[in-house]
Formats: structure tokens, C-alpha cells, sequence
């Protein structure tokens, strides 16, 4: 890849290239890239098909013809066998704990992002030194350490477990700081000028000028915390307690009788992805923006 | 006045980031401090890691996974090799990918093209346990994956079962050897607690099964970063090669990739450290089996200390990863700054003129 990519050519060097086909696309062209959408498109989408296609199946059938798309005979009982099991329990408990980490990580991100964009205190160069050295940790090493500390708090196995060590989130005070670094400044000024403390200005004139880097920062929150696994496996033990990637994990596990049970495990996927789902649909822009963020790091 | 405002400034500036400081004080800093602690101590679970009957054992714990012959050397040796060859599996795949899905949706004159984008984005908002529930549908010995196989007459393997290196089943195939009586020239020498057949088994076929998962959930991601770069690759410049005669093919070298280069290293940077840290699928689908060809060091650190309970040696396989992942990336970065300034050097006369630079980048 180095060669190619980092070779500097200029314009002249290109039209010596024979050969040239020239403007627009001949249709053999056309037709070599709608055939490899479609063939990426169906690796993409058949396996959700299959997903639904099999909750509505027996465990024989879904066995016996994991390709076919009709089900014989066609048959809700994994659905119903759902509702029976601790399903609806986790299910709550992934709404309550994502919605308040996704409230609280908003705030937080969006306090920390304006001080760090725009109050000016001794030591906020190195606040913000900490925290890109705190976005480099690789996540996955810190489970043993949250599990020592929550465990020496007396608070391991409850919901605070779950939810305080997710309230901040450092990429998200990145980005609200890029963001509120971007805006224009005078605005700000001239309530400061009008007597506004910097509460009243970050509340009234800052927040609401915020709202796309805020549906952004709530978007990455919400499907971050809906699809966290790592935390909620150290966090608790109780299943009481599991919120559903924890639970729904078990399932493989043959946990309440499920064993291989494949349509029950497609019916408990399908419904977590529901959620995520409906937000994608409606916000797909802040998805895209989010997977950006990256790059502006970097 | 000024004087004042700046006093209520510095005030307002540490209210602000008093949460953030706070959480991630108690939540990031604190245990890792405690995990050092831990990974020097010979805590065993019970009381706090902070009780006078804890004792101080030095690099004990490092020592067992590194330099002392034993089983914990051994596991720890052999979730290295799985998670090499997974990352050298995964990294170019999904990024080559990525690349071609960008630049085939990047096309104008195609309909859909959103909706495309959004087909190959999807999966990776969704969450890792749906994913694994409906791949371990999909790859069983009788499922999808084999029955399509099937039809091209090709005998699937049961793949989350089947522990037998790639590797291994090449040089089977190609009677280079046996895959039951591995040469003894291969076997029977050790490094580091694995024999040189161990070391080269190449990934198993479950942790392939991994490889494709992975692969297929997060292309669509760096499809979106190759994708934002591919919109602002300059106009004027692919409009002058064009009407010099440049092919479609020779726009994409000499032009395009040129200008994705920040990108590409960015995918390619991001990649290895995901990559490294790979947990969910070991935990939801395989639990590092079959024959631990798919333990990785997050889940051995993991199943260490949770599951056989011995603290000190999972919080040091935590800190190892860790440092690992910082050299490589450190690493990376070093070769790629270096490797820039000296083609600058070597090549002057390439240098582009001012107007041109879109194309260096």
C-alpha cells in the first residue's frame, strides 16, 4: 500500500498513460459495480432476513432449513417464550441505565467541552493533555480495574455499577470542545458585556446554538451504552440486575433452557436491535458524523 | 472589572470539568492505579486488594506469563499467536473492503447510492451480541453458511468446533505434511512454551469464523471515513487527469489514493488497536475454545481473574496488552513519519507545484 499511496505524481506524468478510456462510464462498467453492490448487499442484508425469518420458526425447521425463507409451519412461540423468561426484566434495565448515562454523559460532555473551549484557567491546557492521554487507553484493559474499584466502593452488583463509571465519556468532551471551539465568539461576548455570569451564558446562549454537536454526542451515547458489553459483564452478577447484551449473551449458554434453542436467540436479538434501529433511521447523519470524529482526532 | 471576570472564569472553568474530572478520576485513573497494584500483588479475591494480608510478590505475575515454562506461559503465548493472526487477518481485509465499498457507493451516476451506504453502515451500530447470536446461526455445521456451500459443492467445516489451523490445513492439502504427525523438526522444538507447529498453525477455523464476523461488522464503519475523504478528493485535479487521458483505474492510483493516504492510516491505526482488544465475540461465542485457538488476551485476562479467580496474573496480562498496543501504535507512527520525510528527500523532483497539492496531501 506505502508505494503506491505515498508516490507523488504529477498531472503531466498521467496524460503520458495510454490506453485512456476517457469521460463517462462504458455500461460494461455500470455493470460491474451494481454487481458488486448487490453481491456485498446481500451478504449485508440476508442475514438479517434470516434473523427474522428463523424467530418465526420451529427449532426443527429452522435446523433443518436454515436458507429457506418461509417458514413451515410458521410459529410465534419464541416470542411468546420471550416474554416468559428474564427478557422483559433486562429490557428494562438497559432502557433505565442508557437513559440516564446518555442524560448525564450529554451534560457532563457539553460543561467540560465549553470550559475546555472556552474558559480561560490556569490549568486547562493541562485538563486537556489528560484527557487525550485518557482516550488513548484501550478500553478493554480496564475491566479488572473498574471491577477492583467498584468492588472496593461497596458498589459492585447494583445499578450504580452500571451506570456511574459511563456518565463521562471522553470522545464526547472531545468532540463537544472541537464544537464549541468552531462557533463564533461574539455572541458570548456581548452577554458578558450585558452582565450574563459564564452559568448563565453556557445555559441560555451557548447550549442552544450546541444542538447539533448535542444530538450527536446523544446518539454516540445512546447506541454506545445500548451495545456496551465489557462494563455490564464486571459490573454485576445479579441477572436481575443484567441489562440486555448481558443477558441475551447468556442465552448462548443454553442459560433458561434456551440451549439451541434458535429461534428464541433470533427473536432476543431482533428486539434489541429494534431500538438501535429506530434512532438509526432518524439520526442517520449524526451516525455518520460520529464515525467521523475519529478521523478529526487522528 | 477584567480582573473579576477572570476570577469567576476560573471558577466557572473547574465547576465545568469537575464532573469529568471526578468520574474519570474514580472510573479510569483510580483503577488502574489499584490494577498495578493488584498486578504486583498476590491478592486473591476475598476482602479489599488494599488488606495487610495482601502481600507485595514483585514481577511474580509478570514473570509466570513470560519467562517461567508453565501452563499460565503457555495460555498466554497462545492468545498472542491467535490475536496476531487475527489481526493480520482482519486488518487488511476489512480496510480493502471498506475502501472498495466507499469508492463503488462514491460513484455519481448510481441510483441508490444512500441506500447502499446505509445497508453496509448498519451493522455497525448494531450491538455485538446480536450480531454473534445470529452468526452462530449462520456458521453452524448445518447452517446457512454450509448448505450455500454446499450448492457450490464445497464440504463446510463445523466451524465454531473445529480447531485445526489454516495453516496447517494448507500444507496438509498440498502434501507439505501431515496435519495428524506434524514433522518432528516442527514439534519438537519450543519457543516460549508453544513448538514451532503451534506457533505457525495459522488462525483455527473457528477464529476465521470470528475473522468474517468482524470483518463484515466493521467495514461499513471505515467505508464512512473513506467515503467523507473520497468527497473531498479536489475536483479540478480529477477533471485535469481526465482530460489528460487518464483511465478510470490511473485516476484512482495516481489521484485518489494519494489523497486517502491520511485516511488509510488512520483506518489501518484504529484497526490494530480494535483489533487487539477483540472480547465480545470470545466471550458471547467460544470462551476462547475450541482447543483455545480463540483465547485473546482481553478474554484470558478476563477468565483469569474472574473466573480462576487469580487477580494479580489478569490485571498483568491487562497491563502487557496494554503496552503492546501503545508500541505498536508508537511504532507505526515512527516508521510512517520517518518513511515520510525521506521520501521527501529522496525524491525532490516529484515535489508537486503549489496548485497541485491536492494530490500529494
Amino acid at each position: 500500500m506505502t508505494d503506491t499511496t505515498s508516490k507523488t505524481v504529477g498531472v503531466t506524468e498521467l496524460s503520458e498513460a495510454d490506453g485512456a478510456v476517457g469521460k463517462g462510464s462504458s455500461g460494461l462498467r455500470k455493470l460491474l459495480v451494481y454487481g458488486i453492490l448487490i453481491v456485498f448487499a446481500v451478504i449485508y442484508i440476508y442475514p438479517f432476513i434470516i434473523q427474522f425469518v428463523t424467530s418465526l420458526k420451529t427449532n426443527t425447521d429452522a435446523v433443518d432449513n436454515p436458507l429457506r425463507l418461509i417458514p413451515n409451519p410458521f410459529d410465534t412461540a419464541a416470542w411468546s417464550r420471550l416474554r416468559d423468561t428474564q427478557f422483559p426484566r433486562w429490557f428494562m434495565n438497559s432502557v433505565i441505565v442508557t437513559l440516564t448515562v446518555t442524560t448525564f454523559r450529554v451534560l457532563f460532555a457539553s460543561m467540560a467541552g465549553y470550559a475546555l473551549a472556552r474558559l480561560k484557567f490556569r490549568g486547562r491546557d493541562a485538563v486537556f493533555t489528560g484527557l487525550l492521554a485518557v482516550m488513548a487507553v484501550p478500553g478493554i484493559v480496564l475491566l479488572i480495574p473498574k471491577f477492583l474499584v467498584l468492588n472496593d466502593l461497596g458498589i459492585y452488583n447494583s445499578y450504580w455499577a452500571l451506570i456511574l463509571p459511563l456518565v463521562v465519556d471522553a470522545a464526547g468532551v472531545f468532540i463537544m470542545r472541537q464544537f464549541f471551539l468552531q462557533i463564533s465568539i461574539s455572541v458570548e461576548e456581548a452577554a458578558r458585556i450585558d452582565g450574563a455570569g459564564p452559568f448563565q451564558t453556557f445555559w441560555y446562549i451557548v447550549l442552544p446554538m450546541a444542538k447539533p454537536a448535542l444530538i450527536t454526542v446523544t446518539i454516540l451515547s445512546f447506541q454506545g451504552s445500548w451495545n456496551e458489553l465489557g462494563h455490564y459483564v464486571i459490573a454485576v452478577q445479579d441477572p436481575d440486575l443484567f441489562p440486555l447484551t448481558r443477558g441475551v449473551a447468556g442465552l448462548t449458554s443454553g442459560q433458561l433452557g434456551s440451549g439451541s434453542q434458535f429461534p428464541i436467540t433470533m427473536a432476543a436479538g431482533l428486539l434489541m436491535t429494534i431500538p438501535t434501529a429506530i434512532v438509526f433511521v432518524f439520526f442517520q447523519r449524526y451516525f455518520t458524523q460520529g464515525a467521523n470524529v475519529g478521523a478529526e482526532k487522528g | 472589572m477584567k480582573s473579576q471576570n477572570l476570577g469567576r472564569q476560573a471558577r466557572a472553568g473547574w465547576l465545568f470539568t469537575a464532573p469529568m474530572l471526578i468520574v474519570l478520576g474514580v472510573f479510569l485513573v483510580l483503577p488502574i492505579i489499584l490494577a498495578m497494584w493488584v498486578s504486583v500483588a498476590d491478592w486473591t479475591g476475598r476482602g479489599s486488594p488494599l488488606n495487610p494480608d495482601v502481600n507485595y510478590v514483585g514481577l511474580e505475575n509478570y514473570r509466570s506469563l513470560v519467562t517461567e515454562p508453565g501452563l499460565d506461559r503457555q495460555d498466554f503465548m497462545t492468545s498472542l499467536r491467535n490475536t496476531f493472526y487475527y489481526v493480520i487477518g482482519v486488518v487488511p481485509l476489512q480496510t480493502v473492503i471498506a475502501l472498495l465499498l466507499a469508492n463503488t457507493v462514491n460513484q455519481r451516476y448510481l441510483k441508490g447510492r444512500s441506500w447502499f451506504r446505509t445497508a453496509f453502515y448498519f451493522p455497525s451500530v448494531v450491538s455485538s451480541v446480536a450480531i454473534s447470536l445470529v452468526f452462530l446461526f449462520l456458521f453452524t455445521s448445518t447452517g446457512a453458511v454450509n448448505q450455500f456451500l454446499g450448492v457450490l459443492g464445497i464440504d463446510g467445516p463445523s466451524w465454531f468446533t473445529d480447531p485445526r489451523g489454516l495453516i496447517h490445513m494448507i500444507g496438509d492439502s498440498i502434501g507439505l505434511w501431515s496435519i495428524d504427525s506434524p514433522p518432528n523438526a516442527l514439534a519438537d522444538n519450543d519457543v516460549l512454551g508453544l513448538s514451532f507447529w503451534e506457533w505457525f498453525s495459522g488462525p483455527s477455523v473457528a477464529l476465521t469464523a470470528i475473522m468474517l464476523q468482524v470483518v463484515w461488522t466493521t467495514a461499513g464503519t471505515f467505508m464512512l471515513m473513506f467515503l467523507a475523504a473520497l468527497q473531498d478528493v479536489p475536483t479540478e485535479v480529477e477533471e485535469a487527469a481526465m482530460v489528460d487521458g487518464a483511465t478510470k483505474w490511473e485516476r484512482f492510483r495516481h489521484v485518489t489514493l494519494p489523497h486517502l493516504r491520511p485516511t488509510l492510516l488512520l483506518v489501518i491505526t484504529l484497526g490494530i488497536i480494535g483489533t487487539w482488544q477483540v472480547f465480545d465475540q470470545m466471550y458471547i461465542m467460544t470462551q476462547g475454545g475450541p482447543a483455545k485457538t480463540t483465547l485473546t488476551p482481553a478474554y484470558l485476562s478476563y477468565s483469569t481473574a474472574f473466573n480462576g479467580n487469580n487477580w494479580g496474573q489478569g490485571a498483568a496480562i491487562a497491563f502487557l496488552l496494554f503496552l503492546l498496543i501503545f508500541v505498536l501504535t508508537t511504532m507505526q507512527r515512527i516508521i510512517l513519519r520517518d518513511r515520510d520525510k525521506s521520501k521527501r528527500r529522496t525524491w525532490p523532483w516529484q515535489r508537486t507545484q503549489p496548485s497541485e497539492q491536492g494530490v500529494t496531501a
